[in-house]
């Protein structure tokens, strides 16, 4: 094959997952197709990284439901997986060192196994297995790398939605230098439904517009609007969601009775991590 | 092809900006939004809200429901009077003629695959066997007639029917097709319908209409002397969380080998992948034939199948 001229690479996505839907599963799908047809890359690994509790945001429910979902949801895939790292940290981490703690430990493992991808398969399940009981899989071996195009290493890519590029523009939300980070170093895909307004949005910030080249906007061909909000109004309300999200996962939440109207007050009254950090008097 | 229908401009809809597919359900491949449809028919009965524009999008998978109509009260579906005990996914026959259309079997196949995991939507062949295409109320009509046998059985079986009260009295059984907003637009395409079907339709049985994002289908109700007449018997459901996947734009990623996982059930894909279905062969299929109905209804009335 000629993959090894092309540039690996890993797809990782923030988030809440509250829950995970198709939605954020069709997005990995969307932007592995158009990486892939560029003829530049080849993605070889999704990663989903569900937040930690410590964010704060309305309605989320304990992070280990979070991650459970996710990996019930990813169960038949074979390129894409949960980790647990950021939802274990009691405090909430920016997005911009939790790329670069996937960068130094994601690495490692990939160099460790070149193409075995039966090997990768079954560790897939090992890794799964012991995320489940908490604990966290990666081999720990620092390999830092200057991230942008080495020849044979693996780049990191942030998968994000439209929203999240709109959301540089919200002031406080995102310190200055996570994003110069996150575009400079690694590099965004962004599925967006509307293709113009990122590229706008991108032409209208200084940052973002001298990083273009690091950003792909991944034009959206089938409108998806299965956000984890309208799922939880729905549930709520007693109303069927099925096929919008993997039915193992309905189960679970069935099973668990997640998201009745009362998880949905939590963290109600509180600020959003982000912003109580950055807006604080020590906002470093 | 041009997919939308502009109501507010034209006065009448054109071969060309008809968007054929809506016609009937084709159920060429089984994804996930119709099937969220037929859910939304069992919870989501609400009053539609008059919205902004008139122009209607995307494909829909008309099929057939029927729901048992409680005796209590028989007003509205919105305030629970009615029981969903079953949906019917009815795919069309290969005599339909539309660009694209898989072999009946295969659509078949796929629709039970992708319905292997509901306990009560399921798919009946009848339709997709018979030679020619069928027009919507015979089809109607068939699976009328075969449900209502089948629980007549069931209630003369079980002799003490308050028991069950989940099984209707035959009076008591209705069957309504289960429709997209753009199925009622194409009820104004010149020569697609013969009115006495119509009103079979809207009066006899009735509509589950699904819209979402700005379609409009009380525009197309009010502007319909027939749909008008009979609105009491549409039912207009809005689905909240749009999720637009179509048969057309699935097939195409599918000519693209682009990925389609996450919007058809795995199992409906490996099936598309082992028996290699569309391709660009298949997609010029029935290419520049016209659409069944458009040539069928011009003129001749329907035949009567049953009573």
């Amino acid at each position: 094959m000629e993959t090894q001229a092309r540039t690996k690479v890993v797809l990782l996505a923030c988030g809440s997952f509250n829950p995970i839907t198709n939605m954020h599963l069709r997005m990995f799908e969307l932007a592995k197709d158009c990486l892939e047809d560029t003829g530049q890359y080849v993605v070889v690994k999704g990663l989903i990284s569900p937040v930690g509790d410590g964010y704060k945001k309305k309605g989320l429910i304990e992070a280990s439901h979070r991650v459970k979902m996710a990996m019930l949801a990813t169960e038949t895939s074979d390129w894409i997986k949960v980790d647990s790292w950021e939802s274990l940290q009691p405090e909430w981490v920016e997005t911009a060192k939790v790329i670069r703690h996937y960068h130094e430990l994601g690495t490692a493992e990939e160099n460790n196994d070149e193409v075995d991808t039966v090997k990768k398969k079954k560790r897939k399940l090992e890794n799964n297995k012991q995320d489940l009981d908490g604990s966290f899989s990666y081999k720990t071996r620092s390999c830092k790398k200057s991230m942008v195009s080495t020849d044979d290493g693996y780049q990191l890519k942030l998968l994000c939605g439209g929203d999240v590029l709109e959301s540089f523009g919200v002031p406080n939300l995102w310190k200055p230098e996570d994003i110069v980070e996150i575009v400079g170093n690694y590099g965004l895909v962004c599925i967006t439904r509307n293709g113009c307004d990122a590229h706008k949005f991108i032409h209208q910030s200084e940052v973002l517009w001298n990083y273009r080249k690091n950003i792909h906007v991944v034009r959206e061909w089938v409108t998806n609007d299965i956000s984890a909000t309208h799922i939880r109004r729905a549930l709520r309300r007693g109303q069927t969601v099925r096929y919008l999200l993997p039915d193992p996962v309905l189960n679970y939440i069935k099973k668990q009775g997640l998201y009745s109207a009362e998880s949905e007050q939590k963290n109600a009254d509180v600020i959003l991590a982000p912003l109580q950090r950055n807006t604080g008097p020590s906002s470093s | 092809m041009q997919r939308c229908l502009n109501l507010g401009k034209k006065k009448s809809v054109t071969r060309e900006t008809f968007p054929k597919q809506i016609l009937r359900g084709d159920h060429g491949l089984s994804g996930h939004r119709w099937l969220a449809g037929f859910l939304s028919f069992s919870w989501h009965v609400v009053p539609s809200t008059p919205s902004r524009t008139s122009t209607c999008g995307c494909l829909s998978w008309p099929g057939t429901t029927y729901t048992r109509r409680q005796p209590v009260s028989r007003s509205r579906m919105a305030e629970g009077q009615f029981h969903v005990i079953g949906g019917i996914v009815s795919p069309v026959s290969d005599g339909y003629g539309k660009q694209g259309l898989v072999l009946a079997q295969h659509r078949v196949a796929m629709a039970r695959l992708a319905l292997q995991s509901s306990d009560w939507v399921s798919v009946d062949d009848w339709e997709s066997q018979q030679s020619d295409w069928t027009e919507t109320v015979v089809t109607m009509r068939y699976h009328y007639s075969r449900i209502l046998k089948q629980y007549q059985e069931s209630t003369w079986k079980n002799q003490a029917p308050t028991s069950y009260p989940h099984l209707p009295s035959s009076s008591g059984l209705s069957l309504k097709l289960l429709c997209g907003a753009d199925f009622l637009d194409t009820f104004r395409v010149p020569g697609l319908w013969l009115e006495d079907h119509v009103e079979e339709l809207a009066g006899r049985f009735g509509l589950v209409c699904i819209s979402r994002g700005e379609q409009d289908p009380e525009r197309a109700v009010h502007e319909s002397d027939t749909l008008s007449r009979h609105r009491s018997n549409i039912f207009l459901v809005r689905e909240w969380i749009r999720n637009e996947s179509s048969a057309t734009k699935v097939r195409r990623a599918l000519r693209r080998r682009l990925s389609v996982k996450y919007l058809v059930p795995d199992s409906v894909i490996e099936y598309i992948h082992k028996h290699n279905l569309y391709t660009e062969d298949s997609e010029q299929k029935y290419k520049d034939v016209p659409l069944r109905p458009l040539t069928k209804q011009t003129g001749t009335p329907v035949k009567i199948l049953d009573d």
